[in-house]
């Protein structure tokens, strides 16, 4: 269960290997949280994240989960949510893709589509109903600021990211008075693996501060997340920008 | 049977969870309840009073124990009564007090079921005297997982895993309560000032066992030379002799008029409470106690219930709701109170609500709060950064010294501590696992703990 700062005992992640949700479960293992189940594709970076968390105090298990399998997610995190009450589940899988090879091979944007989109619609449903059942607990969904207004530069990424959003907030609605709390983090450029080698963009930001900001999400029971939190007003701004000056903006 | 899936909070209203509601009309649908209450259990629900989640139940059941609520019998000369569980002590001073009979114990509010008073083993500010509201309680009729219906009596182990067991153990229906005679429905009060918690503390050594009732209220946020300064009130009930010739008092000893004022808005804004006006407030309620008076008449809800007086206060807290922090050490961890008062006043936290007093011997009750000792009770916003670290460093200096909190109160406690805090869980859990080995009875407190 939850306690009254909002601090989760238990939880699942979604992309089991993502820097930003090891970040959060690190953090919220030094508050309450003492079940931790990781799902991912099977890996060694798996089992050293899961090891890394061991270490912490942590009863850490791991699940083979695969965003690209959607008709496997009822049956593996049925399985998670059979051994007890999950109280946070953090949605965290995603790719990046690259643009311009994306551009050239549909296939390869549509497997970023299908990671990032499709599988969360899936396997955010399943949580959702199950939390559901369980009267209580967050999905926590990680979106992008990529999301708010499709960039030339990345619009096959942001594209799956604005779909992700727009389905998370509606599962939020639809689950609103359910117990279920539902939380959208639009994080900005984040300093992480999969952003190696990219030029930074303006408020670059950390796996450690994206953690904090779900932390205090998780007290306050917010529904929506920017980090960092300037990031809130200047998309205010740009999403009201012309396309004609947004696709020359050097952004 | 009425049923709707409502969001349900404590009293502090933080961490609301969703449960079917259900509000059985007599014995026969309450164990109708329990028998069909489904994979995710059930629990007991009184009024609602207890701070944190002991009668909330995500995904599962609540019984909304209320509907019954009959005063069946009362033996006016032995001075007992029987009611259904379900019946306030708001109800029991209103049938009570014109027969001159006075519930034995109650806490600051008299919005508490019977039932609640068992399961939550509740004290009032005569503990020291009387001990807790289950030491008067004869015996009760406990409605268990099976669906069977138990005479439970005083000295079982039922009913000492059942007093203080939030409501684990079953849903109580009925109880016998011993009951407190009274001679009037007024309070002869005395009223002094501590400067300090040193002179505090030694004030209420030297003079509480003079008092069938006694209470300190503290400023929390009085810092240095000042920490711990305090307002003392102390009494019993008025004698008849005490009440002047010819007075409404007079004609009419017995009468209860508790009155009320009008309940707080629905909505307040976050953040009413903060250090300068929670400040404000203490600085005037300090300033405005009389240094000394004695035998001043009060009526019963201005004495106990001064909070009653406003439906729903704990609205004032705003969206975010508010913590109660409740802890006892013994005697002989003086220390180890100072300790913590200090770092409560450094940390400056806007408690107004804060109260310290002394408890008498324990109580039976294997989860029952109270030990020979000090206790104090404190409330603070939730929303006040970094509490829950700071609650979580003081919950280090009481277990250190052998004390524990409340968990009618609780809303945070780490599982972990739980076992030295309380010595007597395993009892309660083997009882528990006999009992009910399915844990028909859950609650959101039970699977956040352990219990």
């Amino acid at each position: 269960m939850k306690d009254a700062f909002g601090a989760p005992q238990s939880m699942l992640v979604l992309g089991g290997t993502s820097e930003i949700a090891l970040a959060t479960a690190r953090r919220l293992i030094a508050r309450r949280t003492r079940t931790v189940w990781l799902a991912g594709r099977p890996s060694p970076a798996l089992e050293t994240a899961a090891a890394d968390l061991r270490v912490l105090g942590a009863d850490v298990r791991t699940v083979a989960f695969d965003a690209l399998d959607p008709d496997a997610h009822e049956i593996t995190l049925g399985k998670v949510f059979a051994e007890g009450d999950i109280d946070l589940v953090l949605l965290a899988f995603g790719v990046l893709g690259d643009q311009s090879r994306d551009e050239n091979e549909p296939g390869s944007a549509v497997r970023v589509a299908q990671t990032n989109y499709t599988g969360a619609v899936s396997s955010g449903l399943v949580c959702a109903r199950a939390l559901q059942a369980q009267g209580h607990g967050s999905l926590v969904v990680l979106s992008s600021v990529a999301g708010e207004r499709a960039r030339r530069a990345n619009f096959i990424y942001g594209s799956s990211k604005a779909g992700l959003d727009a389905f998370a907030q509606g599962l939020g609605d639809a689950l609103h008075g359910t117990g279920v709390h539902v939380m959208v983090v639009r994080p900005g450029f984040v300093r992480t693996r999969m952003t190696t080698g990219l030029p930074e963009a303006p408020l670059a930001t950390t796996p450690e501060a994206v953690a904090t900001a779900i932390e205090t999400g998780l007290r306050r029971r917010s529904e929506t997340v920017w980090v960092p939190g300037a990031l809130r007003l200047v998309m205010t701004a740009l999403r009201h920008v012309p396309r004609s000056v947004f696709r020359r903006l050097p952004i | 049977m009425p049923a709707d899936t409502v969001s349900v909070t404590g009293w502090g209203r933080t961490a609301p969870t969703t449960a079917r509601l259900i509000r059985p009309r007599s014995y026969e649908e309450a164990a109708a309840a329990v028998r069909e209450c489904g994979a995710r259990g059930g629990i007991p629900r009184g009024l609602g009073r207890a701070y944190g989640d002991a009668a909330q139940n995500a995904g599962g059941a609540v019984f909304d124990m209320t509907g019954l609520d009959r005063v069946h019998a009362i033996d006016a000369d032995g001075g007992t009564v029987l009611c259904d569980a379900g019946v306030s002590l708001h109800r029991l001073m209103e049938v009570l007090l014109p027969l001159g009979w006075f519930v034995p114990v109650t806490p600051g509010t008299r919005y508490v079921t019977v039932g609640g008073a068992i399961g939550a083993d509740i004290h009032g500010k005569n503990h020291h005297v009387s001990g807790s509201f289950a030491r008067h309680v004869l015996s009760f009729e406990l409605l268990t997982a099976d669906g069977e219906i138990r005479t439970v009596s005083r000295g079982t182990p039922l009913f000492d895993a059942t007093a203080g067991g939030m409501g684990l153990t079953g849903v109580i229906l009925t109880a016998t309560v011993r009951l407190q005679p009274v001679a009037t429905s007024l309070m002869s009060v005395d009223t002094e000032r501590a400067t300090d918690l040193d002179d505090l503390m030694a004030r209420l050594t030297a003079t509480d066992h003079r008092y069938r009732y006694s209470v300190a209220w503290i400023d929390l946020l009085a810092r240095g030379a000042s920490m711990g300064r305090s307002v003392l009130t102390r009494g019993d009930h008025a004698p008849l002799e005490v009440l002047a010739d010819r007075t409404r008092a007079r004609r009419a000893p017995l009468e209860f008029r508790p009155g009320s004022l009008p309940a707080a808005p629905a909505w307040l804004p976050e953040g009413l409470l903060g250090r300068t006006t929670v400040g404000l407030f203490n600085e005037l309620w300090y300033r405005k106690a009389p240094r000394e008076r004695s035998g001043e008449l009060q009526r019963i809800s201005t004495f106990f219930h001064p909070l009653d007086g406003v439906p729903h206060w704990n609205r004032v807290y705003g969206r975010g709701g508010f913590v109660q922090y409740q802890f006892v050490v013994g005697y002989g961890q003086e220390d180890a109170l100072r300790r913590i008062v200090h770092r409560i006043s450094q940390r400056r936290c806007p408690s107004f609500l804060a109260v310290l007093k002394r408890f008498g011997e324990g109580d039976p009750g294997w989860l029952s709060f109270p030990m020979s000792g000090w206790t104090l009770a404190l409330d603070i916003p939730a929303n006040l950064p970094g509490l829950d670290g700071f609650l979580d460093e003081l919950d280090e200096e009481v277990t250190a010294a052998a004390g524990r909190v409340y968990l009618a109160k609780d809303s945070r406690l780490r599982p972990e501590l739980l076992s030295e805090m309380y010595p007597r869980l395993g009892d309660f859990r083997a009882l528990r696992e006999e009992l009910d080995p399915r844990s028909v009875f859950t609650s959101d407190l039970s699977r956040r703990l352990g219990l």
